[in-house]
């Protein structure tokens, strides 16, 4: 394992994962500090579900190391993870009570409190829009008070309105937060940093600013700019 | 594992159409079972004309006469007759469907019968029309009419041979016959033979008629020593065998029993399996397995969970459907500890089975259909009759059956219905291994399909 000091909640070394013959994630290696919010970005097959399910303890890596336990970081799948027949109250209930916390019912009034659902809190969730189902997915995934969380794919479904609340939601979170998307606007806007994967290797770690200084030139956006840097690599 | 079953009962209680079906099939069953055992089958319709005029159904043999019509009335017992006045409309009857079968009784029957007992010629010959259309109803029909006939032939003959026993053995010890409203009296050859004797002892010792009448004592002796086997021997021919029924396969469930049994024994298959199956489906189609399992519990506790939960509640289905059959159906209440045993040990292992199909299926509705689908040949193959197919299939589907619970759930709980039954011990332990088999089996297909 290595070591990570207190102020920075996670360090990667060198993690692989193969499925087969296919290397999905190659010695990727980075740190994170606190606070900051993380966009995995990459195309399609990329590896940025596979480092987060890593991250997350759902997927153990076949090489490397980092120093998160699974119950260190919440995780966020890209689907909700929601019992839809459950209300908001009863899935977070459930989950607080399997995390074992001291508390489980102040937990489930925090969470209601900080996803702003209180008022929706005895309905199904199964009956919420995209975007409040979304909120509680994250939501248990705070249950624990994880110092990262770990987002994959989190506004994939969502319309803009949704997103947008979404990543007021985020943004005002304060915790270490680590998302993989493919929409390139919302790391120029949101994220302080963007880890970029292709083919499972980490290509680039740095700001979006200095993805856009990296293609050299004048790009318009930092997706043109990525797309420069990808073709340059010969991705 | 007890805020899992919390969750799932509540997400139970929010399905009410699943847990509807869960409830009403079973009772459904119960009720079918009850009432096809409890109520006697129904008598088939058969048309009946009877050609014979009025009066004129009683042959003659000897000094005796036999009723040929009772006999025919006889054959409608087993059926529900319509009287029809013609060949024609009893043909009709069966065609448009009225009936099921048309009996006509020809005219010359009696003669025919007494042609055949007095001088072995003729063919008495009774006329069945059997609609055809459907080949259950004509086979209930046929079964019904022909066991009836059976039963109405050994009825004449042994009438017959009464008749014949009873001159003979006038014949031999004399007696009285009513001939044209006379009574008249025979001597028997017994009777004739002490004349004779008599007479034989009365000559002198050189008459020559002595060696005429020692010759007809000498006859006499033989025909009553003949004569005299004559009863036994016709009774042996009027009942030629009997049936002396042995049980070698130890004890055998009454057949209400066994019937209840296997109704409630489908019932627990499809609502362990379809309940374990779905449910465990569920965690991954609300996509919520790569969550549960990252440290919040294990899948070997996850699918315990889904067995026990599907185990329970198909227990608790099944031991109301049990109580309920009852109603119809002698269950031996006594014996309730093993009922609930039984019940539970068979839901434990078809649990273990539904989660196996759970954790290969991806969907819930792909999770319950796999399951239907899985029930039914097991259900099929354990209960094929051993003797109903050949050696080397009989061996496959043995091997079949004994992979699968049902056959030893059925034997388990027709054990706890009817102390009648074979014993369940064996049964428990091999239902056991069973699910432990089964559950070990989900236990890798989730480590195997799920994880990634």
């Amino acid at each position: 394992m290595t070591t990570r000091t207190p102020a920075n909640p996670l360090a990667v070394r060198r993690v692989t994962k193969r499925f087969g013959a296919r290397t999905a994630l190659h010695a990727v290696s980075f740190e994170l500090g606190p606070g900051e919010l993380v966009g995995v970005i990459g195309p399609n097959g990329a590896g940025k579900t596979t480092l987060l399910s890593i991250l997350a303890g759902v997927l153990a890596p076949d090489e490397g190391e980092f120093d998160l336990s699974g119950r260190d970081a919440g995780w966020v799948p890209q689907q909700p993870a929601l019992y839809s027949k459950l209300s908001v109250t009863e899935n977070l209930r459930f989950f607080a009570r399997l995390e074992k916390l001291s508390d489980p019912e102040a937990a489930v009034q925090r969470m209601l409190a900080q996803a702003d659902l209180a008022d929706r809190a005895d309905e199904e969730v199964g009956r919420l829009s995209g975007g409040n189902q979304q909120r509680v997915n994250i939501a248990i995934g705070l249950l624990s008070e994880p110092s990262l969380l770990l987002l994959d794919e989190p506004s994939a479904s969502l319309d803009p309105r949704q997103r947008e609340r979404l990543w007021e939601f985020i943004s005002g979170l304060g915790t270490t937060v680590v998302f993989s998307t493919h929409d390139v606007g919302e790391v120029e806007r949101y994220a302080t940093r963007v880890l970029l994967l292709a083919d499972g290797e980490l290509l680039f770690t740095g700001t979006p600013g200095e993805l856009e200084q990296a293609v050299g030139g004048d790009p318009r956006d930092l997706e043109a700019a990525l797309v420069s840097f990808l073709h340059q690599r010969g991705h | 594992m007890g805020w899992l079953l919390v969750k799932d009962l509540q997400i139970l209680r929010r399905s009410p159409l699943l847990v509807g079906l869960l409830v009403v099939y079973p009772i459904a069953i119960a009720l079918m079972i009850g009432f096809a055992l409890s109520s006697p089958p129904s008598k088939p319709t058969v048309a009946f004309y009877n050609q014979v005029p009025q009066g004129k159904g009683t042959i003659s043999l000897g000094s005796q006469k036999i009723d040929i019509a009772a006999y025919a009335k006889d054959l409608l017992s087993s059926v529900q007759p319509i009287k029809v006045n013609s060949r024609a409309e009893a043909i009709a009857a069966v065609r448009d469907g009225r009936a099921l079968a048309a009996v006509v009784i020809p005219a010359d029957l009696p003669q025919q019968v007494q042609s055949l007992i007095t001088q072995g010629l003729g063919s008495p010959t009774v006329q069945l029309y059997l609609n055809s259309k459907d080949p259950i109803e004509r086979q209930f029909a046929d079964q019904a009419i022909s066991s009836r006939i059976s039963q109405v032939q050994q009825d004449v003959s042994r009438q017959v041979l009464r008749v014949a026993v009873n001159d003979l053995q006038q014949v031999l010890n004399g007696g009285s016959v009513q001939i044209l409203g006379q009574t008249v009296r025979l001597l028997g050859l017994r009777n004739a033979r002490t004349i004779v004797q008599g007479t034989l002892d009365s000559l002198p010792h050189d008459s020559p008629l002595r060696p005429a009448l020692a010759q007809v004592i000498s006859f006499s002796d033989l025909a009553i020593q003949g004569l005299g086997f004559a009863k036994p021997v016709l009774g042996t021919i009027g009942t030629p065998l009997t049936v002396n029924e042995t049980q070698l396969a130890g004890r055998t469930t009454p057949t209400d029993a066994y019937a209840a049994a296997i109704a409630v024994i489908v019932s627990l298959m499809f609502v362990a399996m379809l309940l374990a199956a779905g449910m465990l489906a569920l965690e991954r189609s609300e996509h919520a397995y790569p969550r549960l399992i990252r440290g919040l519990i294990t899948t070997g506790r996850l699918l315990s969970e889904k067995v026990v939960l599907a185990g329970g509640c198909a227990t608790l289905v099944t031991l109301l459907m049990a109580a309920f059959v009852s109603l119809f159906v002698h269950l031996e209440w006594a014996r309730f500890a093993l009922w609930l045993v039984s019940l539970a040990v068979a839901s434990l292992a078809f649990g273990a089975l539904g989660v196996a199909i759970g954790a290969v299926a991806r969907e819930v509705s792909a999770a319950s259909l796999m399951a239907f689908l899985v029930s039914l040949p097991i259900a099929f193959v354990a209960l094929v009759p051993a003797s109903a197919v050949s050696g080397t299939l009989k061996t496959v589907l043995d091997v079949i059956a004994f992979l699968f619970p049902f056959k030893a759930a059925l034997q388990a709980v027709s054990n706890a219905f009817s102390a009648t039954s074979p014993g369940a011990g064996f049964p428990l332990v091999h239902l056991a291994l069973l699910a432990a088999a089964f559950g070990g089996l989900a236990l890798v297909a989730m480590r195997r399909f799920v994880a990634r």
